[in-house]
């Protein structure tokens, strides 16, 4: 009876000690992020305002801002998602639904396992190499994008795959057995009930793809950028054009470090402006993300399980 | 010329009619060469012990198994009228599966509202007109005895149904394209006593209208609803008769045993 009691304890005491050593490993991650993100926004927050966002860049770091860094971010981001998602999705669903399992399928599986662990710099050098040496594309917003888009390319398909399999059995067979064709299956059920998951997908991706700065230092991107691409909406007819694609550009993280890299000095004090670059980058991704889990709610609002 | 006697030149009407059918996991063989025979408007009850092939047999008539690689067919199933062999691979399974119809074992309606998940057969019929899908979804959930319950709430979530309103959904969403056959696959075993009797009565008037295979492991069941039973073992057919012959008057040893709940 004393010996249950004391094997109890003993029990209860491992218990508590695994406790108190999860709460410390989780306390050691948020603790860290949060003071690293207290320290920038004490040196940063004060550099942001109207001045710092609507300027470019500038010797004297008063005058100078993001201007052409967030706005490069963003429409990279564009092109990023346009291409890496439909991609992605599409390659998932083929994989997940049309494949037939042999060697050719198993090798496919396991590179794109492989991709998502390839450094991001040698997707640039992979870029410099067929985009803009052999293709003669330029180091543009166009190259940029299909760089990212091929570097977020499998977070995309391995999401995709999870989330058509997430989808129960019995669901997908009720479909084929009214008489559904693979395509009316996909269509109507399997793209439907796994679009919250691909979604979650996309917003790694983004998150990804919105930090690089190898890759995009690899294929050229200036850090220098005095001027914003072609607005991609106009007031002719045909109301859109695509000659931003075209553009060089510059993104945040790319104009972070060049300020980073330049000597401290208190008279023109361009850590301070890094650090505010910084948070500028950082309330992007959040601001991006949010967009992304409001379409998420719709999405799976629609879906009534 | 000798004249045949009517009664013997008309043989009970046969809406399916299998034909030598043997059927393959991969190198396992889960059917042995069956013959039978399916009557038309009636109920068809196949038992036997767990493993024995019903479920692999039923999913026969409606080509489940092609949705997996490495599953084969050898023989015919014949299905009346036109004489359609629906295991030949020139048979379109899209287009058999319009006249089969299936309720699995567990309700699985689709994540969507009530009204959407009969709608979605008719559609895949080409049925897009709003009245007619209207009028369609209404009867097919009238013959599933559940459009008193559902009528208020077409555009709920399925899911927001009980386990048996489920199933009657799925009944309803495998009635609405007007199916030939109906194949039930063990349509009770995740419900209760009450929602089990009524999904049997539900299913005793439906043969009226259609042809009807169900797999049971519930003997009552079979008893109850079926008008042919038939009992497999190890993937053969062991006995084929009428559902009192069978539980009344077994002509096979194994079929008795099997029945009297000595093994199984």
């Amino acid at each position: 009876m004393i010996d249950t009691r004391r094997l109890i304890a003993k029990r209860k005491r491992q218990d508590l000690v695994f406790n108190v050593l999860g709460i410390i490993c989780t306390l050691i991650g948020i603790v860290t992020l949060v003071a690293l993100l207290l320290d920038l926004a004490a040196s940063g927050l004060g550099r942001i305002d109207w001045q710092f966002l609507s300027s470019f860049p500038s010797r004297k770091a008063v005058n100078a801002g993001v201007l052409s860094a967030w706005v490069g971010s963003l429409l990279l981001m564009l092109v990023t998602i346009t291409l890496a998602v439909p991609l992605g999705v599409a390659a998932g669903v083929y994989l997940e639904e049309y494949s037939r399992k042999n060697w050719l399928t198993t090798v496919i599986e396991i590179n794109i396992a492989n991709l998502a662990g390839v450094p991001s710099i040698i997707y640039g050098l992979m870029a410099l190499g067929l985009l803009v040496y052999q293709f003669h594309l330029g180091q543009t917003l166009l190259v940029g994008g299909i760089t990212l888009a091929f570097l977020v390319l499998p977070i995309v398909i391995v999401a995709t795959r999870e989330a058509l399999r997430a989808i129960p059995t019995g669901i997908r067979e009720a479909a084929y057995a009214l008489g559904a064709t693979r395509w009316q299956v996909i269509k109507d059920h399997l793209l439907p009930y796994s679009a919250g998951g691909i979604a979650t997908g996309t917003i790694i991706a983004m998150s990804r793809a919105i930090g690089e700065t190898a890759p995009l230092v690899t294929i050229g991107a200036l850090t220098f950028i005095a001027f914003l691409p072609d607005a991609p909406v106009q007031s002719q007819f045909p109301f859109v054009n695509f000659k931003w694609l075209n553009s060089p550009f510059t993104v945040l993280p790319i104009q972070m470090f060049n300020w980073v890299d330049r000597p401290n000095n208190p008279e023109n004090d361009f850590h301070r402006n890094a650090a505010a670059a910084g948070l500028v980058l950082i309330l992007m991704t959040l601001s991006l993300n949010a967009v992304a889990i409001v379409i998420r709610y719709r999405l799976r609002k629609k879906i009534k399980w | 010329m000798v004249a045949i006697p009517a009664a013997i030149a008309a043989p009970p009407e046969l809406k399916a009619v299998i034909k030598g059918l043997s059927f393959f996991y991969g190198d396992h063989q889960a059917l042995k060469d069956i013959h039978l025979g399916l009557p038309d408007n009636a109920i068809t009850a196949l038992i036997g012990p767990s493993g024995c092939g019903k479920s692999t047999l039923l999913r026969c008539f409606n080509r489940m198994h092609d949705l997996y690689p490495g599953n084969r067919y050898v023989g015919e199933i014949v299905l009346r009228p036109g004489n359609l062999n629906i295991i030949s691979p020139r048979v379109d399974p899209m287009e058999m599966r319009l006249r089969v119809g299936m309720v699995f074992q567990k309700p699985n309606p689709f994540p969507k509202s009530i009204f959407e998940n009969v709608a979605f057969g008719l559609r895949l019929k080409g049925i897009n007109n709003r009245h007619v899908v209207a009028e369609r979804v209404e009867s097919a959930l009238r013959s599933a005895a559940l459009w008193d319950e559902v009528k208020n709430r077409l555009k709920q979530s399925a899911y927001a149904l009980s386990g048996g309103q489920q199933q009657r959904l799925c009944i309803a969403r495998a009635l609405a394209p007007e199916p030939e056959m109906l194949l039930f696959d063990e349509p009770t075993s995740a419900l209760d006593p009450a929602a089990t009797a009524h999904i049997e009565d539900l299913i005793y008037q439906l043969k009226d209208r259609l042809t009807i295979v169900i797999v049971t492991h519930n003997m009552q069941q079979a008893a109850r609803v079926s008008d042919e039973t038939v009992f497999l073992y190890h993937g053969e057919v062991i006995e084929a008769d009428k559902t009192s012959t069978i539980f009344e008057n077994p002509s096979k040893e194994l079929t008795s045993e099997y029945l009297t709940g000595r093994f199984g």
